[in-house]
């Protein structure tokens, strides 16, 4: 069976369109809350991105650092994670979830038990932060047994020759980070550069489908569509806290954005 | 898990830059790779090149003002009344602590780059201090981040780097201590890493880091040996090396050279701050046994909960409280060539006054923390044992936590 991401790709590929995906946070602003707003922006989000709150997120921006202490602070933990994900999958269970954290939530979970868990909760695919290329090998081997995509992450200093053996190494998925930046910065680069960078990338192997991440908001998104897929996150985690201090319904908010986002790509 | 003779510790780790086989690492962000790898092959030719050592000598000489003495501590011998207790006053040194062998070297390294900027994490205040100070020294322009709550309670250093004409940054995240502006300094190179050289503060981060900062603090160690040779003969037969450990700079430094003898002949004792004696928090994770995990690009020891969370620390003594460890002193560690242990904020305090009252020295709250424990064991053991305090920092700086927990007798000769 094709792994739900591949399946979505093909999908927005015949709608001639990037996919998109969305990050939020799990457990942002509760569990329950976290759940809602998956579930109400899975109709216009091809792929779900959850991220694994770490309190010490070393290449996360202010937004989504927020997010994440607002999280744990909320009590959030592993095993709710994968909860919040099996829930979901008795709503949407063909619409695909990826993992984001960093690697000691892994680490003290145990890799295997770790996989098992995203295996029975319906886990389509991970991205490590802090696990670079070849450091994540043989975890990614571990994924494959599973057939759970390890997303390998690719950035403006990775090398030639280096992004050559990544991609070489990788699962059908891979992640593109669109400038030097930590998550939810502004997009410093432009989106005609970052399509050059990506051009490149794409080009090492054309069947590898290549995201699109970092400082993609509703005005820069159209501009980056030839893409295969784009990711927004620090967007929707700031609509999160904004909606929190006006006191307003945060999954009625954010799914509004995701729409306007599926909008601009279309 | 083996310690290798003959081989500098820091040269020890395998292909990825592990030690021992699972301490240390490059747990860091694709975008950063590439940066890492450029700065390793950068100090591995430079470490050989006898050009760049002449370099690194000249201005530690002329500029650092080495060697720090080493002096006996007469009077508090005789009070204790055990073993003869020595210092090695490293914070003799320019900016009055060891932190800045490693800005030293960070910035000479940053100037063959060609990069403009460097940026770098303080917890007390010196290793900001010290990089501000370098940066100064060698042209280069100066971010230092710094937790809000390390801001409040080290204003003399955060005055320091600003007349050094560094820039400040205070971090308002988590705990807003050293953890927190490791990880905001972190941030900031993966986001300027093109224009930015990124120092490190301590034997922390990912391995080529753990390996600069070692290898830069070494000097102590170099002195020590020769001046240990001078004053005896030889190095004494019983030798035990005390100092605090907070990220591990200083006490691997202390340590290094010393590295093959036998643990008998020389004993390196390390002291963890085990934070006030009602907490429960520490900042102690080798002597309470945390569980190895990943900080800062790292595995080492780290207190953390069950689901992989960095714990808050608490500590008097802002240099010591992070929640990791160097790799080096978990590798240490666990080749049982190291013993460490805690000392308690009391404990810390109670050494500094007994320090202050029969010595012309004045250690900052972090080297309290391994006199605490040194005159301890002092007064058990026998007159022929040399033990040397480390005392690494300058307690200039905690004049603002020492009137408030001792009174103002206690500051006011600084």
């Amino acid at each position: 069976m094709l792994n739900p991401i591949s399946v979505a790709f093909k999908k927005a590929k015949q709608e001639n369109r990037p996919a998109l995906l969305t990050y939020t946070v799990a457990g942002d602003s509760s569990k329950k809350q976290s759940l809602n707003i998956l579930k109400s922006i899975s109709k216009n989000a091809d792929i779900l991105e959850l991220g694994v709150p770490h309190n010490t997120p070393v290449a996360d921006g202010s937004q989504i650092q927020t997010s994440a202490y607002r999280a744990i602070k909320n009590g959030i933990k592993v095993n709710d994670i994968f909860k919040i994900v099996k829930d979901f999958k008795k709503f949407d269970k063909d619409k695909p979830v990826i993992l984001m954290g960093y690697y000691n939530m892994i680490f003290q979970y145990g890799e295997n038990k770790f996989l098992n868990k995203c295996k029975l909760s319906g886990v389509n695919g991970l991205i490590v932060v802090d696990l670079p290329w070849p450091e994540n090998k043989n975890f990614a081997k571990k994924c494959k047994k599973k057939s759970i995509y390890f997303i390998q992450l690719l950035s403006p200093t990775t090398t030639k020759i280096r992004l050559k053996k990544i991609i070489r190494d990788s699962h059908p998925m891979n992640y593109f980070i669109s400038m030097l930046s930590t998550t939810g910065g502004k997009l410093k680069v432009s989106p005609n550069d970052i399509l050059k960078n990506y051009a490149k990338i794409k080009k090492i192997d054309p069947k590898k489908e290549i995201v699109i991440g970092f400082g993609i908001t509703e005005k820069t998104i159209g501009k980056l569509k030839s893409a295969d897929g784009l990711v927004v996150g620090s967007a929707i985690c700031k609509e999160i806290s904004k909606s929190l201090k006006h006191r307003q319904n945060p999954v009625t908010n954010v799914s509004k954005l995701v729409k306007k986002l599926k909008s601009k790509i279309l | 898990m083996k310690l290798k003779k003959r081989i500098p510790v820091i040269d020890q780790g395998n292909k990825l830059g592990f030690w021992g086989g699972k301490f240390g690492g490059n747990f860091v962000p694709e975008t950063l790779k590439k940066p890492i790898e450029d700065l390793e092959v950068l100090f591995n030719k430079l470490k050989k090149d006898k050009k760049f050592i002449r370099e690194r000598d000249k201005y530690f000489k002329n500029w650092i003002g080495v060697p720090t003495r080493f002096i006996k501590l007469e009077n508090l011998t005789k009070h204790v009344g055990g073993a003869q207790i020595w210092s090695k006053v490293v914070s003799d040194a320019n900016g009055g602590a060891h932190k800045i062998y490693n800005a030293t070297v960070h910035c000479l390294l940053a100037k063959r780059t060609g990069k403009k900027t460097i940026c770098g994490d303080t917890g007390a205040g010196y290793a900001g201090k010290m990089l501000s100070m370098a940066a100064k020294k060698f042209g280069l322009k100066c971010k230092i981040f710094m937790g809000a709550k390390d801001i409040a309670r080290q204003q003399p250093n955060v005055k320091a780097m600003k007349k050094n004409g560094a820039e400040v940054i205070p971090v308002y995240s988590g705990s807003q201590t050293l953890v927190d502006a490791v990880s905001e300094c972190m941030r900031f190179w993966v986001a300027n890493c093109d224009t930015t050289a990124m120092c490190v503060g301590s034997t922390v981060g990912p391995a080529v880091f753990v390996r600069i900062c070692g290898w830069s603090t070494s000097q102590i160690s170099r002195e020590l040996k020769f001046q240990l040779i001078d004053e005896f003969g030889s190095i004494p037969k019983k030798l035990k090396l005390y100092n605090c450990v907070g990220g591990g700079s200083s006490s691997f430094g202390f340590w290094n050279e010393f590295m093959d003898y036998d643990k008998k002949q020389c004993e390196f004792i390390g002291v963890e701050a085990g934070g006030p004696a009602k907490s429960k928090k520490h900042a102690a994770p080798l002597t309470y046994g945390s569980k190895i995990g990943i900080l800062h690009g790292a595995a080492q020891y780290v207190n953390q909960n069950s689901d992989g969370q960095i714990e808050e620390t608490e500590s008097i003594s802002a240099g010591l409280d992070y929640p990791g460890i160097s790799p080096l002193h978990c590798f240490l560690k666990d080749t049982k060539r190291a013993r460490y242990t805690a000392a308690s904020d009391e404990q810390a305090l109670e050494a500094y006054k007994l320090v202050t009252r029969f010595e012309k020295l004045r250690p900052s709250l972090e080297p309290s923390h391994a006199f605490a424990v040194a005159i301890s064991e002092s007064k058990k053991l026998s007159k022929d044992t040399i033990v040397v305090v480390n005392s690494c920092g300058d307690a200039y700086k905690d004049r603002g936590i020492l009137e408030k927990r001792l009174g103002k007798k206690y500051v006011k000769s600084n």
